[in-house]
């Protein structure tokens, strides 16, 4: 009898053996990359070019991040990723919070303010979803050179906007979707209008769709760089166009620790939005499976 | 306070018409409730009421004022729903206040306006809390103090006990009631229980396929229903609806119903017009008993039926039984402990209790 116990016990124990040791083996894999470039970019070039790319710096230095930050050059200037950081910043709360306020109205219409065709005119929205990056970017530059917004961080802000407008609005229209019609009905024969609804009933019960739709627009727009290289030149360019013209061009010797820097300095506020918010995201996602 | 008339209403969707010319005109103080199966009309009928639903045809007149191009805020109603609407993220206070804020009463009046409907409902204790913290019972009671501290000069109710569990729906029941003897205020009720119905109106409509089927105080509609729907509709067990053919002898109205292996039954005494009796005399018919107007025959009563007793049910204050009767089942309440199944009862029938239908329409014959 104790004998079974233990042989079982051992047989667990084995199991988890195996599973923990996949796991760990499996994360340090994808964890290897980031591995690398962390290390890199704290050694200086001398020990890169001398020395291998895993290991250990000998002496820890972060003059390749205070480079890649301020003085890397992109093209003829060389004050480093710091202006495009900010072009980036401009560009994407801006763009982040307009579509996700027209999308917040467009579900909320769409779901509790019906009219003959909105069926019809959501599959359109959806349709937008499916719109490769690709196909839009001929008509769109004719359409910034029109409103005179071309090459600039107001026009990029719109191309966001626009084309993160049927993602918000799938979201909350298949969040507020959840929601039942009688609570608007009821906030109706309180005496609240339209605006009042969607602000005082509607918008406090969707913090957890608000987030989600906010991480992913973030992402998008922060990552972007097809549109980015498309619509902007120069000093107007986002953060992901210069990181490409940082690595791409090189003087003499190829910098890998200033590379290695500017792309985590790139990467960085997307890591932060998601270790932030990222439980509500997780949440968000859910909730409309688990509300009746 | 009010009086309420739906004069000729229609609704239809497209093609489709949901409700054809509704007539229902109630008085101040009145219970009106609007009874049916689910797709009968009745919810939209309330929601064309509330201002929630534009109106096809017709006229709906609350206190005299006709309301069809009124949206619901001045329509002076507060409305009571199914789901209960509460608003998740706000107080119970908050919930009640909400109206009120948005008409701009001062803050003072609107925490004495809380403050009553919290004592009517007994619900002080629960005023800082979030609907979610609240049981179903509770958040019924909210939905109805939101409704209760707009004085409203009708209140609308939609379906408000149906998401309760069996015990809750009756001590609401009770307390629905209670509160429209104290407040005094119209009100319509739409549900598909005819229990509720039954307790709460002082008027029911009862509808199918969007039409009135019948309406009238509940005890007027229960004993002499409009036709066979309502009779069946209305009551549990349902109303026996048994074929028979009428004969007429002199004043004297009887129905005579085949009986298997047996002579054929004769009910008579039934009190029918001189006309209706004349122009039905030995046409086929359907007769109305309801289960508690069979009763075990003693003595030498008239008229009686004797049946072969099929399933006895007994509920506690009386027994359900069930048996064959002009070639369908028909239910008999009886006193407990009287009958068994498998052997003869010879029962009597209340005559003065029967209804008779006609054979084609189904409605009742006077």
């Amino acid at each position: 009898m104790s004998t079974e116990i233990s042989s079982a016990h051992r047989s667990h124990q084995l199991g988890r053996i195996f599973i923990y040791g996949s796991l760990i083996v499996l994360a340090a894999f994808y964890l290897m990359p980031l591995w690398v470039m962390i290390v890199t970019s704290l050694k200086s070039l001398d020990e890169i070019y001398s020395g291998s790319f895993i290991g250990l710096p000998k002496l820890i230095t972060i003059e390749a991040w205070e480079k890649a930050w301020g003085q890397a050059c992109i093209g003829t200037a060389c004050d480093g990723l710091r202006p495009y950081f900010v072009n980036s910043l401009l560009m994407v709360i801006p763009a982040v919070v307009l579509s996700t306020g027209i999308g917040a109205i467009n579900g909320y219409i769409l779901t509790k303010w019906r009219f003959p065709g909105s069926n019809l005119v959501f599959g359109l929205l959806l349709f937008g979803c499916f719109l490769p990056f690709q196909a839009v970017i001929l008509p769109m530059a004719q359409l910034l050179g029109k409103l005179r917004l071309s090459g600039t961080i107001p026009g990029l802000v719109l191309v966001h906007t626009v084309y993160g407008i049927s993602f918000t609005t799938l979201f909350f229209r298949n969040y507020f979707i959840t929601i039942p019609d009688e609570l608007t009905r009821a906030a109706q024969i309180d005496g609240a209008g339209f605006f009042r609804i969607f602000f005082s009933v509607m918008l406090p019960a969707s913090l957890p769709i608000i987030v989600v739709s906010c991480i992913w627009q973030f992402t998008q727009i922060w990552n972007d760089f097809l549109f980015g290289v498309s619509f902007t030149a120069g000093q107007s360019s986002p953060i992901t166009v210069a990181l490409n013209n940082i690595v791409n061009v090189t003087m003499g010797r190829k910098q890998y620790n200033v590379d290695m820097a500017a792309a985590m300095i790139a990467a960085i506020p997307t890591l932060i939005v998601y270790v932030v918010a990222g439980r509500y995201f997780v949440r968000g996602l859910t909730a409309g499976a688990v509300k009746g | 306070m009010s009086t309420l008339e739906i004069d000729r209403v229609r609704k239809s969707y497209a093609s489709l018409e949901v409700l054809k010319e509704v007539s229902i005109s109630i008085g101040t103080g009145d219970f009106l409730v609007l009874l049916g199966p689910s797709g009968c009309g009745k919810s939209t009928l309330l929601n064309m009421i509330a201002g929630l639903e534009t109106i096809t045809g017709g006229e709906i007149r609350i206190a005299g004022k006709v309301v069809n191009n009124l949206s619901p805020k001045d329509r002076d109603i507060a409305m009571v729903f199914q789901s209960y609407a509460l608003y998740p993220t706000m107080t119970v206070r908050q919930n009640i206040e909400f109206g009120m804020k948005i008409r701009g009463l001062p803050a003072a009046e609107r925490d004495k306006a809380v403050k009553i409907a919290a004592d009517l409902l007994q619900m002080s204790h629960l005023l800082d809390r979030k609907p979610s913290q609240l049981s179903g019972g509770q958040r019924q009671r909210v939905a109805m103090g939101r409704a209760i501290v707009r004085q409203p000069k009708l209140f609308l109710f939609d379906e408000p006990l149906s998401n309760l569990d069996a015990k809750l729906r009756v001590d609401m029941r009770t307390e629905i009631k209670r509160l429209h003897a104290r407040l005094g205020t119209t009100i319509v009720y739409v549900t598909h229980d005819q229990i509720e119905a039954m307790t709460l109106a002082t008027r029911v409509a009862v509808m199918k396929d969007g039409v009135v089927q019948h309406l009238d105080e509940p005890q007027a509609v229960y004993d002499r229903p409009a036709n066979v729907y309502v009779a069946r509709f209305v009551g549990s067990p349902a109303m026996n609806i048994i074929p028979g053919v009428l004969e007429v002898n002199g004043s004297t109205v009887s129905a005579v119903i085949n009986v298997a292996n047996r002579p054929a039954a004769s009910i008579s005494g039934m009190s029918l017009s001189g006309d209706a009796a004349r122009k039905y005399a030995g046409k086929k018919v359907l007769v109305g008993i309801r289960p508690e107007n069979f009763s075990i025959t003693t003595g030498n009563a008239r008229p009686t039926v004797s049946v072969d007793i099929d399933v006895v049910e007994p509920t506690g204050p009386d027994t359900l039984v069930v048996f064959q009767l002009g070639g369908v089942e028909v239910t008999a309440r009886l006193p407990p402990k009287q009958a068994n199944a498998g052997q003869e009862a010879i029962l009597s029938v209340d005559t003065s209790k029967v209804v008779i239908f006609d054979a084609d329409t189904e409605t009742r014959i006077d």
